[in-house]
């Protein structure tokens, strides 16, 4: 394995050596991000490739509006919060549902989206409120909770509806224009819904690579060789290196689900704004799930602290190294903005795993490094002059 | 976009069925994936099965998968690393 | 029979008069406690058990458990409150003398349900070759009727040629960890709500006395060794690193795993070295003694997949590094809190 692994990576580094200039890449999965860490890739490759995450965190482009909904909603008397572990920390601008449960909240982890609809058929005096986040992998899962709802006639089950859609961004990224990149690895297993034309439009609009990855690391590393050889050659095409689970169509029962409960809205994103067509909401005729109007809850605005750099960090433009709170008045333990607080966000990714990567590779003019073992912080955690983001006293 | 991991049907009751993963047992929803018979491969993903897989090609992708799914004497006294 | 005995006999649940020290305690005690771990010092019931200590030094520790739920694959609450407790004496060098065992109990606890975790504190403590010598009941008011929180404390006698601590750890030393990973913290939440899956997993909850004091007495130059539980084997390793100075680097390839465990964790997204276990010991050692070390461990039934992970090494500042199973490298940090499961 590993040796197969050595042999891609030689072949990443002679491609990058014959292109002759930096070449950036982007991979738009959080899982990918973690993936990447996870196993040290990063540490493997060459100087010449930078290696960038993009908006593919579903918990870090969850906008705070959303997240305040959630706790004005976990705040109700009687209600019950079920959610996916990983929203849990997100702080938005009252804190964050650990925190809720802390004073008193029912919020319950669960694993699938069936056991937040068991959680209501159990408890039929209570109203249960799942919170749907995640891209097309899991949002079909969602339509098919609603649609058995409906089935079973339950009548306390009730959803907060922020699924969003990775196409659209990506689009949103290259029409901005600020961010120069050679190709996109693309996420495996949202494509094992969309199928692997959905990248169809990047690639015909910007002439930009998509290669499909799974997520060992072998699969990883050989997307990106073959990314790199597209950029070599000249070529923008797709190409799927995920045939085990992902077709050129994708999943037809998963997207019929989807396209039966969900239709394509306008979504904001996290430090982003508002992306055209880029989220999912309730179709009319499921109204009655949303949990928003049952409860008489109003999206607020989002109200950024001004020192969080998260949204230029998740289209790529910023390393979280170059943001002034990074390790200063932003670390996991203390986050500000959700790229920390995501196990899968590109910061707390950062901060845990990046010391391991070699000196000359950590931008000029950084501090010393502030790994997070035995060294101490330039600025004790609170000292930040920039008010949280989310107070959290 | 997530965590997704490959498993093997027991069997299906309706639209539910119990998958081993490696040893785990947990019951799934095959809705999404109607096709779905046992001794299937697929690909698990918060509670739901998202696809079926190529047994060989599965096997290709995950090296760590054994050919009962279920962990054998030899697995757990010669397995090393995660 | 008295009127308060018949009275007793027919309770099922445990109510508040249990915790108050009258007659209604007292039969508990007698019919529960005692009948399950009673010996020469806890059967006097006094105020207090005297101990004597064949060394100067003494090792002292005390552990709360509030684990839910209170049973799960391979073990429960009492097992863990045994093993949990002698495991921290024991990785300080200590010999066990002795146990305390305080239940705080719910109101409507259900008495063969108590019985059966008295049981297994029985078993474990028997295991560890150790008597519960004092203890105190109490019983609180009714939430769901099914609440129980124990604490457990422990005495024992320190050697003076034992001398363990971070400040002994140093360049060239070894990383030796008795077993697999992640198997407790896997097997606990395999039965929670929203999560229930059946598995092959089970804790590892076990009191590991005697294996470590058969690698002390085999003359294995120990320098510091710590259970790895909440917080995973990355945690005692980033209070190594953090402590002493010095960094580690571990080999993934060498960290034994059940494959069912890494399977259970990659399903629910968690990072096996954070997953907290209950029967796994690391122990830094001197760099020389790895041989010896292994050999003593595997013949021991809890140090049969006893392996080397890794090194202490010179490298600044302070880290624990990772190689991967790939090549690549990577920085293990503490865990924040809990890892809670994901799905992305």
């Amino acid at each position: 394995m590993a040796s197969d692994v050595s042999d891609l990576v030689s072949d990443v580094s002679e491609s990058v050596e014959r292109i002759g200039r930096r070449v950036q890449l982007m991979e738009v999965c959080g899982t990918h991000t973690v993936s990447i860490f996870r196993h040290g890739l990063r540490s493997l490759l060459p100087e010449g490739l930078r290696l960038v995450s993009g908006p593919g965190c579903p918990v870090c482009v969850t906008a705070q509006r959303h997240i305040d909904a959630a706790i004005e909603l976990a705040r109700r008397s009687g209600v019950v919060i079920a959610t996916y572990g990983d929203m849990v920390r997100v702080p938005g601008r009252c804190g964050s549902l650990e925190e809720q449960r802390g004073a008193g909240a029912d919020v319950r982890v669960v694993w699938s989206a069936r056991s937040a609809l068991e959680l209501a058929v159990r408890h039929p005096q209570r109203p249960v409120v799942f919170l749907a986040v995640g891209f097309e992998t899991t949002a079909p899962a969602t339509a098919a909770v609603v649609l058995e709802a409906v089935r079973r006639s339950v009548e306390n089950f009730f959803i907060l509806a922020a699924h969003k859609l990775v196409v659209p961004a990506m689009l949103a990224l290259l029409e901005g224009g600020s961010v120069p990149l050679d190709g996109f690895l693309c996420p495996g297993h949202v494509s094992v819904v969309t199928g692997s034309r959905a990248y169809a439009p990047v690639v015909e609009r910007f002439s930009i690579p998509c290669v499909i990855a799974g997520f060992e690391p072998h699969d990883i590393v050989r997307a990106i060789a073959a990314l790199v050889r597209q950029v070599e050659v000249g070529e923008a095409r797709i190409e799927n290196l995920y045939p085990v689970a992902v077709t050129a169509s994708g999943n037809h029962v998963a997207q019929t689900f989807l396209d039966r409960v969900f239709r394509v809205c306008d979504a904001p994103w996290l430090a982003l704004g508002v992306i055209r067509e880029s989220g999912l909401e309730l179709r009319p005729e499921f109204e009655w799930f949303d949990a928003l109007p049952r409860f008489g809850i109003e999206l607020g605005a989002d109200v950024d602290s001004p020192a969080c750099r998260c949204g230029e960090v998740i289209q790529g433009k910023v390393m979280p190294e170059e943001c002034e709170l990074f390790g200063a008045g932003c670390t996991p333990l203390r986050p500000v903005g959700p790229c920390m607080v995501s196990s899968e966000g590109t910061c707390s990714a950062w901060y845990k795993y990046r010391a391991a990567m070699p000196v000359h590779r950590r931008p000029v003019g950084t501090k010393q490094p502030m790994g997070p073992v035995g060294l101490k912080l330039l600025t004790e955690p609170g000292m930040c002059a920039q008010p949280a983001r989310g107070s959290r006293s | 976009m997530c965590l997704a991991v490959p498993g093997r049907i027991i069997e299906i009751s309706g639209e539910m069925a119990l998958v081993d993963v490696q040893g785990n047992r947990t019951r799934i929803s095959c809705v999404l994936t109607p096709d779905a018979r046992p001794n299937d491969w697929v690909l698990v993903h918060a509670g739901f099965a998202i696809s079926q897989l190529d047994e060989r090609l599965a096997r290709e992708t995950w090296d760590f998968l054994d050919s009962s799914g279920r962990d054998s004497a030899a697995d757990v006294e010669g397995h090393r690393g995660f | 029979m008295t009127r308060v005995q018949a009275h007793a006999r027919s309770v099922e649940r445990i109510v508040r008069a249990h915790g108050g020290g009258g007659e209604l305690m007292n039969r508990f005690l007698v019919d529960h406690v005692l009948v399950r771990l009673g010996n020469a010092k806890l059967n006097e019931l006094t105020d207090g058990a005297v101990l004597e200590s064949p060394t100067a030094r003494l090792v002292f520790t005390t552990d709360s458990y509030v684990v839910q739920p209170l049973e799960f694959p391979g073990g429960g609450i009492g097992r863990l409150a045994v093993c949990g407790t002698v495991n921290d004496l024991a990785v300080m060098g200590g010999r066990p003398l002795g146990l305390s065992l305080g239940l705080i109990v719910e109101e409507g606890f259900e008495l063969d349900r108590l019985d059966r975790l008295l049981d297994s504190i029985a078993v474990a403590a028997g295991e560890a070759a150790v008597d519960v010598v004092t203890g105190d009941t109490k019983v609180v008011e009714r939430q769901n009727g099914d609440g129980l929180y124990i604490n457990t404390a422990g005495v024992a006698a320190l050697d003076d040629s034992v001398q363990l601590g971070f400040a002994f750890v140093r360049p060239g030393d070894a990383v030796v960890i008795n077993g697999t990973i992640g198997d407790h913290g896997l097997a606990v939440l395999s039965v929670r709500e929203g999560l229930e899956f059946d598995t092959t997993l089970e804790s590892d909850a076990a009191p590991l006395n005697g294996l470590i004091q058969r690698v002390l007495g085999a003359g294995v130059r120990v320098r510091f060794m710590r259970d790895a539980t909440r917080g995973g084997l990355a945690a005692v390793l980033a209070d190594v690193a953090e402590r002493s100075g010095w960094s580690v680097e571990i080999e993934e390839s060498e960290i034994p795993c059940r494959p069912a465990t890494r399977a259970a964790a990659e399903l629910l997204g968690l990072d096996l070295l954070h997953v907290a276990n209950e029967g796994k010991v690391v122990m830094v050692i001197d760099g020389d003694d790895v041989e010896r070390c292994l050999s003593v461990l595997r013949e021991h039934s809890y140090g049969r997949r006893s392996a080397a992970i890794g090194r202490v090494t010179d490298s600044q500042p302070p880290l624990v590094e990772l190689m991967t199973r790939v090549g690549g490298r990577r920085i293990v940090a503490r865990p924040y809190g809990e890892d809670l499961p994901r799905i992305c």
